[in-house]
């Protein structure tokens, strides 16, 4: 067996951590987290990122790759295993696509939703976030994105599993609802209980009261 | 050989995205019909095969479409893998490569926009952020002739598209970007020696003039 040395510099409570998390767990990689305090970033991530400063960054044998999506897909070609993106190149493509927009349509929204004072944009980006919900919704055909099994979109949708319903309920905000978005919130139920989600997600508890002590700074800091 | 149907690509001329995707189909000798889009008014066609973003490129291959110029580009490289590698097989050199076209898919555009779509202050800072970024990519690029090393690649494409559009931003932001990054320019050059870009990339001067409408219609001054 070749020497592997992977280290993930990441912090709990990161969807984008998370997705990383999810694929080294699929493919049964052994590897050594590093958590980071990003209020004082280690000269360890300033190394292996200089250019984001962010995390997650991988380190496989002394070498970096950062960007969630890029590591997911590094992780899957470096590894033997279940398969994480599909093999044909328009199901790859559509992949791609899918977990692009993810990334580009639902974070800045959904955040922007929570944690914005102002009325008008908070309301400006509810309608950004469910309009991607919507689309998210439609594309959905099967138990997950990837079909029957789990794969690369679901992995990079895994911030609407877990946080956007604890964001919700701390800000009161109905987001997603079972209402309006039947086969995203039936998703959300069959991700969460696949056992390699449930192993990679954070402890509910610390991240809640994180997220919760954010929103209370934030809502009193514009008063 | 490919029936001249079986691949068609849905642009504008201007668009250094849609630019990626012809220099991608060229380095791989593929035959397409190309169908150019009026952005201002847009075709039933390509709101029916980009429904999400209403935007070009839109590559279609045997009737289905595939959105996104980089992501284009490496199913051009996966269906048409028998030719011309686009992307390193290495993993780690890809990932690399992925970052990379994601780097200048996240910075470029916006910042070259803060220069043409700003005025004042703001316009300054984005030309000072923008001749950053290009002085990161040039060191990125070290001694290399390409970003991917000897040969012309993914990274190369997604970047060399923004060359067409110096022209435009240099007048309007009244400054120069070759004195500023004079080993960016020459590896732009060298791109352009290579025939797949220099027959995509269209007159600098043309460009500016769509800028120049562009901006009218989108009613910035």
């Amino acid at each position: 067996m070749a020497q592997e040395n992977v280290k993930l510099l990441g912090v709990l409570g990161s969807p984008f951590v998370c997705r990383v998390q999810i694929a080294l767990k699929l493919k049964g990689v052994e590897y050594e987290f590093v958590a980071q305090d990003l209020q004082n970033k280690s000269e360890e991530l300033l190394k292996y990122n200089p250019i984001h400063k962010k995390v997650p960054v991988l380190v496989h044998n002394e070498k970096p790759i950062n960007e969630s999506l890029v590591i997911v897909e590094y992780i899957d070609e470096a590894w033997k295993g279940k398969s994480i993106l599909p093999t044909d190149p328009y199901q790859r493509a559509l992949a791609r696509f899918w977990a692009k927009f993810i990334d580009d349509k639902v974070f800045g929204a959904a955040w922007k939703s929570i944690f914005t004072i102002d009325e008008n944009e908070r309301e400006k980006n509810v309608k950004e976030a469910q309009k991607a919900f919507q689309f998210l919704e439609d594309e959905l055909k099967g138990k997950f994105f990837g079909g029957e099994k789990f794969g690369f979109v679901d992995i990079a949708a895994v911030y609407i599993t877990f946080w956007i319903p604890m964001l919700q309920e701390i800000a009161g905000l109905e987001l997603l609802t079972n209402e309006k978005f039947p086969k995203l919130c039936k998703w959300n139920q069959e991700f969460l209980s696949e056992p390699t989600i449930k192993e990679s997600l954070p402890p509910r508890d610390p991240i809640f009261a994180f997220f919760k002590g954010l929103y209370e700074k934030i809502r009193a800091s514009a008063k | 050989m490919e029936n001249n149907n079986e691949v068609v690509l849905l642009d504008l001329w201007a668009s250094m995205f849609g630019m990626r995707v012809r220099i991608a189909l060229a380095e791989k000798g593929i035959k397409y019909e190309y169908i150019e889009q009026d952005i201002w008014n847009k075709s039933d066609l390509l709101l029916q095969m980009n429904p999400v973003q209403k935007k070009v490129p839109v590559l279609i291959h045997k009737g289905k479409p595939i959105c996104e110029s980089l992501i284009a580009v490496q199913y051009i490289d996966e269906v048409w893998n028998d030719r011309s590698p686009l992307l390193p097989s290495d993993p780690y050199a890809k990932s690399q490569a992925r970052f990379w076209a994601d780097y200048v898919d996240k910075k470029i555009y916006d910042l070259a926009k803060k220069v043409w779509a700003r005025k004042g202050e703001e316009q300054e800072a984005g030309k000072k952020e923008f001749i950053e970024a290009l002085q990161l990519l040039e060191a990125e690029l070290g001694d290399k002739p390409f970003f991917g090393g000897d040969k012309f690649g993914f990274v190369d494409i997604s970047l060399v598209t923004f060359y067409s559009w110096f022209y435009a931003v240099e007048t309007i932001g009244n400054f120069s970007i070759e004195s500023e990054c004079p080993k960016f320019i020459s590896w732009a050059k060298r791109c352009l020696q290579k025939e797949s870009v220099s027959s995509t990339l269209p007159n600098s001067e043309r460009v500016y003039e769509f800028l120049l409408d562009a901006k009218k219609r989108l009613g910035i001054e």
